[in-house]
């Protein structure tokens, strides 16, 4: 198998673009000055890492190691840090706060942190993959414990003390035997200074801001509205745009009569090649204007919802991905299989559904580009934009506002080029914030796909061959982490009919659909308990300890299943992060309703840096997991969504929402984990295996109960596996 | 056409068509901004405000039915620098990650709590069920509002 953290950041970021080409002048260069700092850390290769341990080779790549600008101590004391990584919901504005503050010992009421600007913050490949507690806080704890010890080097210097007579704490250096003290603001004031790292990072034992429920630093400014998020931005002569969208996926333009609009004061149309938009200073007039276009698209016939999965299976991607994993011999696994089983599992699109849409506001002057806009990846946005108006990307800035949320759905920068577009031909400020109905269909969708598992069981109930291949959806999580002697994993790129990119915890959701929702048709298959059969497949501690600590949370062994009511359990890792989930369901076959009563979920991801911020992802991520695993879907047809409203896709409600129960196993022994992803991975498959507890009738397919037939028609006697 | 709409005790005067929408004059004519775009469709929830203390999808009100009457968003709850207990009670309960729903949260719950001061679980997933928050507080929103109807009822 490739290098997951390789293949990781092409299965976020393989999306395809929009494709604009637009008819630009080439002009001049400009160059662009970066900001100063005061504290400049030259930082030593590989230092980085836990314990010195080099555990992801990426990380040197993405976080420069000149002198770099990471954290900015002012006269008064204030602590500027400086990250390219994005607040989009996840709270690590608050969570990076803490370990910065932890490891420079200052007051967390001390630190600003500046994130996702190209031009005042190191580079950053992007804010996914659950990679900013692992890389980026490991990253901010050894610069901000380096200053400290450089700090401490300085007042040893200034007072000709011994450095280890002197204690770093609250913002000052202090010599406990003279008393004496000095703030960091006193002791930076008007040096640049150069260190080369190599200080030591307080283990999480001894954390005391870091590892606590800091509450989210800026949260007043959220429930007061106050809060400016892009498409709350103005800036002075701003237009709003507008962008007409083709009939059809692929559709081009063939005729535009932009006649009667152009008669109305004050509304702009600009075409280049297949982009058409318009402009007005005021919204209202920009909207009414575009409806009022006429315009002729032609489209091309496209694969359409019903023949979906038979296209997966039978269109290979072209120079796509194809990972292979084999293990001992899957002939010989075969051969020595008591019980065979052979199924298989379907997921569908779905839409990420970030409550803020899509926004980007785009200024030029001259030919220096700023625009602010929400976006998981600012300096991939940068270079796009650079790239598309033919510009050197040191002349383009972009700058994000922590962002209305995005889950994976907001990599690529198309508001950004379409607003930076309108802009050029305005040579004004121009917003542009996409509507309900543009998310829906122009940005893009998690992977629909295939899953084909064959498996085969010994005698003693121990799995001893597992064949598992997925189509589409994707390689994250596709191994197994139960102890099979005989497997071939693979995963098979294909031809995708609509735009699909990264979603929160990518494919490790279908995966974990499939491998758990088929071990549990194993365990019935040999007749044993459902949790005693992952338990005697599996040695690997920490997820045994999720397993069991999740089902003790639900009464797994006093629980009592009804043909209405019982519990289902899926375990599973992802991204060093272990989850197990237990789900009680209420099933009501006569009206094909399912609904998900209790959820106890158990997940560990080594030492913890803010418990109340990690509890609220793990039980956004559980009712987020509730609209794949029950009713959300993509529908389509021919190259148009079919579904591209709020009122024709379902998202989890308020009566959607289980008691939920959660048990997060601190381990401060281990490295910290992120934690924004894997805690979805395992509510759809305990789900799934709850209603076949209840009902008999395994649903094989996410999501599992869109309109309810399949429980409604299915008989409960009907067969719920083959036997090969 | 000219209108006057009175927002947060404040009498403004604008001339807009009259069909245009209650959010599009609130965040693009009076740089309101609280209050949010999600949906357009009245089924998200992130555009309430209160119309005559009633919770109100402002994407799906026209300017012209909502002059003359008194509109609250959500700038209007803060009064001299305090907050609204039931902004305090959102910030106690971490009841939100993203924000983006925030205001529309806040709307709802505090015409909930007028119509009902001392709600049941139950009763707050029926009067709320109409306000989506994607990264999925649901359950830290209903213990806010419990709260600040146990403090403050």
């Amino acid at each position: 198998m490739k290098d997951e953290s390789l293949s990781e950041d092409q299965q976020h970021n393989a999306i395809s673009p929009l494709g604009y080409r637009f008819n630009l002048d080439r002009r001049a260069f400009f160059k662009v000055l970066g900001s100063g700092v005061v504290v400049g850390l030259s930082i030593r290769s590989g230092l980085s890492q836990e314990s010195g341990k080099v555990s992801n080779p990426h990380s040197e790549e993405e976080l420069p190691n000149s002198i770099a600008a990471w954290i900015h101590i002012a006269a008064d004391g204030r602590v500027t840090v400086y990250t390219g990584k994005v607040e989009m919901g996840q709270n690590i504005r608050t969570s990076l706060s803490q370990q910065v503050a932890e490891e420079l010992r200052v007051p967390l009421s001390s630190i600003q942190l500046v994130m996702g600007d190209t031009h005042l913050t190191p580079f950053d490949r992007g804010t996914f993959g659950s990679r900013t507690t692992p890389t980026m806080g490991s990253w901010l704890r050894s610069i901000a414990s380096s200053a400290r010890s450089l700090l401490i080097d300085m007042a040893a210097e200034r007072w000709h003390a011994d450095r280890t007579s002197l204690v770093a704490s609250d913002g000052l250096i202090t010599e406990p035997r003279t008393n004496r003290s000095i703030s960091y603001g006193e002791l930076t004031r008007g040096q640049h200074l150069v260190r080369v790292v190599g200080a030591a990072i307080t283990p999480a034992k001894d954390w005391r801001i870091a590892g606590t429920s800091v509450p989210k630093l800026d949260g007043r400014a959220f429930v007061t509205g106050k809060h400016k998020y892009t498409s709350d931005m103005k800036l002075p002569g701003m237009l709003h745009g507008r962008v007409l969208r083709p009939s059809a996926f692929q559709a081009t333009l063939v005729s535009l009569d932009p006649e009667e609009i152009e008669k109305i004061p004050g509304v702009q149309v600009v075409r280049d090649s297949n982009f058409v938009g318009v402009l007005s200073a005021d919204e209202y007039a920009a909207a009414n204007a575009l409806k009022r276009l006429r315009v002729q698209w032609k489209a091309v016939t496209q694969p359409s919802e019903n023949e979906l999965f038979n296209y997966l299976r039978n269109n290979p991607a072209v120079g796509g991905d194809r990972d292979r994993h084999v293990v001992g011999s899957v002939d010989k696994g075969r051969a020595s299989a008591e019980k065979k089983l052979a199924q298989t599992y379907t997921v569908a699109y779905i839409a990420h559904v970030p409550l803020e849409p899509r926004a980007a506001l785009a200024e030029w002057n001259g030919d220096q580009l700023t625009v602010w806009t929400g976006t998981q990846r600012p300096f991939a946005v940068r270079d796009d934009l650079a790239q598309t108006f033919r510009i050197p990307k040191e002349n383009v800035r972009v700058v994000v506002p922590d962002t209305g949320s995005a889950y994976g759905g907001k990599h690529v920068g198309d508001a950004a080029i379409e607003a930076a577009r309108l802009a050029k031909t305005a040579a004004k400020p121009v917003k542009l914030v996409w509507t309900r109905e543009e998310e829906f269909t122009w940005a893009y969708f998690r992977p629909a796909g295939v899953i084909d598992v064959k498996s085969g069981v010994g005698g003693d109930g121990n799995v001893v061959v597992w064949e598992f291949d997925n189509y589409n959806s994707g390689p994250a999580a596709i191994g197994t982490p139960y102890n099979i002697a005989n497997q071939r994993i693979e995963f098979h790129a294909a031809d995708s009919p609509l735009r699909q990119g990264s979603y929160r915890g990518l494919a490790a959701t279908a995966n974990h659909f499939a491998r758990e929702t088929h071990m549990d048709e194993l365990a019935h298959l040999v007749g044993m308990d459902s949790l005693e059969f992952r338990l005697k497949n599996l040695t690997e501690p920490r997820l045994r300890a999720v397993l069991q600590t999740a089902a003790n949370r639900i009464g797994w062994k006093e629980s009592k299943n009804s043909s209405t009511r019982a519990i289902g359990i899926a375990g599973g890792t992802e991204k060093g992060g272990y989850v197990a989930t237990c789900a009680e369901v209420a099933v009501d076959r006569a009206n094909g309703t399912v609904k998900i009563v209790r959820v106890a979920e158990a997940f560990e991801c080594g030492a913890i840096v803010n418990p109340q911020g990690l509890k609220n992802q793990i039980e956004g991520a559980i009712v987020q997991a509730i609209g794949g695993a029950l009713f959300e879907g993509i529908h389509f047809k021919n190259g148009r969504i079919l579904n591209p409203h709020l009122a024709g896709y379902r998202v989890p409600r308020f009566s959607d929402t289980p008691l939920i129960a959660i048990d997060m196993l601190d381990r401060k022994d281990l490295p910290s984990a992120g934690a924004g992803e894997t805690p979805i991975v395992g509510l759809a498959p305990a789900v799934g295996n709850a209603i076949f507890a209840a009902t008999g009738i395994r649903l094989r397919s996410l999501p599992l109960a869109p309109d309810g037939s399949a429980l409604r028609t299915e008989s409960s006697h009907a067969p719920f596996c083959h036997v090969q | 056409m000219p209108f006057s709409l009175l927002v947060n005790g404040a009498e403004h005067r604008i001339n807009v068509p009259p069909d245009e929408s209650l959010l599009s004059v609130l965040r693009n004519r009076l740089d309101l901004t609280g209050t949010k775009y999600g949906c357009g469709e009245g089924q998200c929830g992130a555009c309430t405000v209160l119309v005559e203390g009633k919770p109100v999808r402002s994407c799906r009100m026209s300017v012209s039915s909502a002059a003359g009457q008194k509109i609250t968003t959500i700038e209007g709850l803060e009064r001299d620098g305090r907050l609204h207990p039931l902004q305090e009670a959102f910030l106690r309960a971490e009841a939100f990650q993203c924000g983006y729903c925030t205001s529309g949260m806040i709307m709802s719950s505090l015409a909930l709590l007028e119509a009902h001061p001392h709600p049941s679980d139950a009763q707050i997933v029926r009067y709320m069920d109409g306000n989506i928050c994607r990264c999925g507080t649901y359950s830290r929103i209903i213990a806010a509002i419990q709260d600040a109807a146990a403090r403050h009822g």
